[in-house]
């Protein structure tokens, strides 16, 4: 009998948390007075008269608190996709110069050669240890300190090749660049260090036993097994430095900030611009925290003996059945 | 031409203070199996990863198949050659190791190709091809796209075996190829070695195994704290040992 069966082996039995849901219900409530005010009305300060059945009927005019009708008319505007567009590219290209030469000092740090690891910990020291701001406004003005740049033989000017003038060289978006993109190669470079030192030592001598050069054993052994642990502190960099460039607002790069601030200076709709500019950066992080589930994905190949489900296999997954069971499930 | 595949002579290592090899003379003949054998910090892994320079000996000659592995020799000394040189040296030297040490991002075909393809530059069809036939030697065949992290240590170290062979090398060595095995994987992966012994691969193998080095080996070599103590046939050395350390050596691990 299966009665008979359950009661003479007992089942577990979970311990109940009436907590969580007095807690659950408050959280509920403060959220939806919070969706409220998002969506509610106040008076503009105006009166507005409109025709109601022949009659003139005057009131104060309603406006929604958030000014949703600005923010979404200024959403698209063509000098807000400008300041979105030279936002991305600064970032692009920052990100570029700062892998790139992160990677490179990360291999100095790591070099046995003495004056090569020290020129690496003093990059770092230096770009870590003073504010991103500043040396923005350094690399702004460094025309003050160096007029032109020179190439010829070095501490002579008997020979010269070319000679370039520093205002021709850093413009406002060069400057930005330059500047973003070495203070972030010095971030990377320890987030590279941490990632090639996460290799098993193994793995460098088993590369070598076959034959391969150090090149060779980086590129195809070492790198691709250092991505796992360099991916997730990168994809923080990128969406770091995508907000880090509305700071270069101060030496005016045409950035969304900075569109979007003007537009607030000439209209008055300071909040509305404020939510623009916020609703972007928004859209492009979350475009970019789905690229980076995707990338830590494929460098988990062979680390884990099951890869983890894309988000569309998890809900299919829960549709198939476990939706109650497993991951709405409180007690 | 000599006959012998590993000639070494007067080869000396010291980690600072820490002298591990002092003066040790090792001869291992054409298709002959040779083990060395010895307590731990006896020296032993250091001598192997010497052969195959993955640790730089102080001094010393160490010929394999007749040539200076990265090294040439003017005015009785040894000049490093570059480090292409040395790869391509290497390249001809398998080495299974301890702890496997199988690309773990790649999977078993690819682990078995990757060298064939990136060093020796063979187009990947080709090296696919010998991939298989070499997983299929050591049992794996069907294993062939998994990940290392899927496989047995067994099988991991079969795996690793044949991505030494793929290089088809003159020579194999072996760094305690069971020693992190459970043991009841040790057989299979004992048994694949005896089968490339039979084949006439030139082997040098650091093991505790005494049961394999005295049914596989031609000659044993024995080291304590950086000298070879003892050496000849297996069946003479392990069986009649002449020195009291081999003899206690023997006592701890039979």
């Amino acid at each position: 009998m299966p009665d008979e069966a359950s009661s003479s082996t007992p089942v577990v039995v979970p311990l109940r948390h009436p907590l969580r849901w007095v807690a659950s219900a408050v959280v509920a409530v403060l959220v939806a007075m919070f969706v409220h005010t998002l969506f509610s009305k106040i008076p503009s300060g105006q009166t507005v008269c409109q025709q109601v059945n022949g009659q003139r009927v005057c009131g104060p005019q309603q406006v929604w608190r958030f000014g949703w009708t600005e923010v979404f008319h200024y959403l698209t505007d063509p000098l807000v996709v400008q300041g979105v567009e030279m936002t991305l590219f600064v970032t692009v290209m920052a990100m570029i110069i700062g892998f790139v030469l992160g990677l490179i000092i990360a291999i100095m740090r790591m070099s046995s050669n003495r004056l090569l690891s020290s020129i690496a910990w003093l990059y770092t020291w230096f770009f870590r240890g003073t504010p991103v701001y500043v040396q923005l406004l350094f690399w702004f003005n460094i025309a003050i300190l160096y007029q032109s740049f020179t190439l010829g033989i070095p501490f002579t000017h008997a020979f010269t090749l070319a000679t370039i003038s520093s205002n021709s060289i850093f413009t406002v978006i060069r400057a930005a660049i330059i500047a973003f993109g070495l203070n972030e190669a010095a971030y990377f470079a320890e987030i590279a260090r941490g990632g090639l030192l996460s290799v098993d030592e193994g793995q460098l001598e088993a590369a070598k036993a076959i034959g391969m050069t150090r090149l060779q054993s980086l590129r195809f052994i070492i790198v691709p097994q250092a991505m796992r642990v360099i991916i997730p502190p990168s994809g923080n960099e990128v969406i770091s430095m995508l907000k880090t460039t509305s700071i270069a607002v101060a030496i005016g790069l045409p950035e969304l900030l900075y569109q979007t601030e003007n537009i607030a200076a000439r209209t008055y709709q300071i909040v509305p611009m404020l939510i623009v500019a916020s609703l972007w950066y928004l859209a492009v992080t979350t475009v970019l925290s789905v690229g980076q589930f995707y990338v830590e994905r494929h460098f988990a190949k062979g680390a884990l003996r099951t890869l983890p489900p894309t988000p569309v296999q998890r809900i299919r997954a829960d549709f198939a059945g476990s939706f109650v069971g497993r991951r709405w499930r409180m007690r | 031409m000599t006959s012998s595949m590993v000639e070494i002579s007067s080869l000396r290592k010291s980690y600072g203070a820490n002298e591990v090899l002092k003066s040790v003379d090792l001869q291992v003949a054409r298709g002959e199996v040779t083990c060395l054998i010895g307590p731990s910090g006896s020296g032993k892994s250091t001598l192997l990863r010497c052969i195959n320079q993955l640790e730089k000996h102080d001094a010393g000659i160490l010929r394999v198949d007749g040539e200076l592995i990265g090294y040439q020799l003017r005015n009785g000394k040894l000049y490093e050659r570059s480090e292409r040189e040395l790869c391509e040296d290497r390249a001809a030297i398998g080495m299974v190791f301890q702890r496997f040490n199988l690309f773990p991002h790649l999977t078993v075909l690819e682990n078995v190709t990757i060298g064939q393809v990136r060093v020796k530059g063979v187009n990947v069809a080709q090296a696919q091809a010998k991939a298989r036939e070499l997983l299929a030697r050591v049992g794996l065949d069907a294993k062939e796209s998994h990940y290392p992290a899927q496989l047995s240590g067994g099988q991991q170290q079969r795996v690793a075996i044949a991505r030494a062979l793929a290089m088809e090398p003159k020579l194999m060595l072996f760094d305690e190829p069971t020693s992190a095995l459970d043991p009841e994987l040790v057989g299979e992966v004992l048994d694949v070695m005896k089968d490339l012994a039979r084949s006439g691969m030139t082997m040098v193998v650091v093991t505790h195994e005494m049961g394999f080095a005295r049914e596989v080996a031609d000659s044993v070599y024995f080291l304590d704290a950086g000298v070879i103590e003892e050496s000849g046939d297996p069946r003479e050395v392990l069986v009649r040992p002449a020195s009291q350390r081999l003899q206690d050596f023997l006592s701890k691990v039979l």
